[in-house]
């Protein structure tokens, strides 16, 4: 099975990482709920990357690898955009407040961060790699 | 992602059938845009061939939902997938938004 895959930068990619993920974890039987979890962290993770850190510039690539290693799911997602995601900004969504002000965004990373086991962000001088940890069952 | 309308006197029903990312939600916020939505009573949001549904398509809801409350239009959800269901539970919004099980309890708030 393909455990890699290079993208470009665009947001109709995204489905195509989706299949990529779903495609890889068909063999390991999850319910459909732990199926959809894992593929919609990718999927946020890899959006706010080909939105936010590269502006859709399809001209930039993101590198994607994925296992599972004693039952627990890795993906490593790699980019080399100049503006790197900073965990430690975070902050939990006022969803009341979100709802009164008509905001779009700001949930995505609440996903992952509830979905997923772990969630790190490293960056190495313009090299930034996201890896993504969840134990299946 | 498709959109197909239906209209009655006082409710719109949008029955969304695909995948909602960041990519097709474009789509949907166009339509619950459109000043006439407005018009009716409900909105009523057919989710039976809604596959999945990221944070950008929660956002698209999200940002009209006061919209629709200063106008007295009710946004209700039905016929909604569990692992659609669980995303909305992950984030609380199961709670703040009418999510019911079936078009005919949809109809009948």
């Amino acid at each position: 099975m393909k455990n890699a895959i290079r993208i470009s930068c665009s947001r109709h990619n995204l489905k195509v990482v989706r299949d990529f993920v779903s495609a890889y974890l068909a063999a390991y039987a999850l319910s459909d709920l732990q199926l959809n979890q894992i593929i919609l962290a990718v999927d946020e993770v890899v959006a706010n990357l080909i939105i936010h850190a590269n502006h859709e510039d399809e001209s930039q690539f993101l590198n994607l690898r994925l296992g599972v290693d004693k039952q627990v799911f890795e993906i490593e997602i790699e980019d080399d955009s100049k503006s790197s995601y900073q965990p430690s900004l975070y902050k939990e969504p006022d969803l009341q407040e979100h709802i009164r002000i008509g905001k779009k965004g700001g949930v995505g990373m609440t996903l992952v961060n509830r979905i997923m086991d772990r969630v790190e962000f490293t960056t190495t001088g313009d090299h930034n790699v996201c890896r993504l940890y969840k134990r299946i069952v | 992602m498709k959109i197909n309308q239906q209209t009655t006197e006082n409710t719109l029903t949008l029955s969304l059938d695909g995948e909602l990312d960041a990519s097709s939600s474009v789509l949907l916020d166009s339509e619950l845009t459109k000043p006439e939505v407005l018009d009716y009573k409900k909105v009523l949001i057919d989710c039976q061939r809604l596959n999945y549904i990221s944070s950008a398509g929660l956002g698209v809801f999200i940002s009209h939902l006061q919209r629709f409350q200063d106008a007295n239009v009710k946004l209700v959800f039905f016929n909604m997938q569990e692992k659609v269901h669980n995303v909305f539970e992950i984030l609380g919004l199961d709670a703040l938004m009418t999510i019911v099980p079936s078009e005919a309890e949809a109809t009948a708030l």
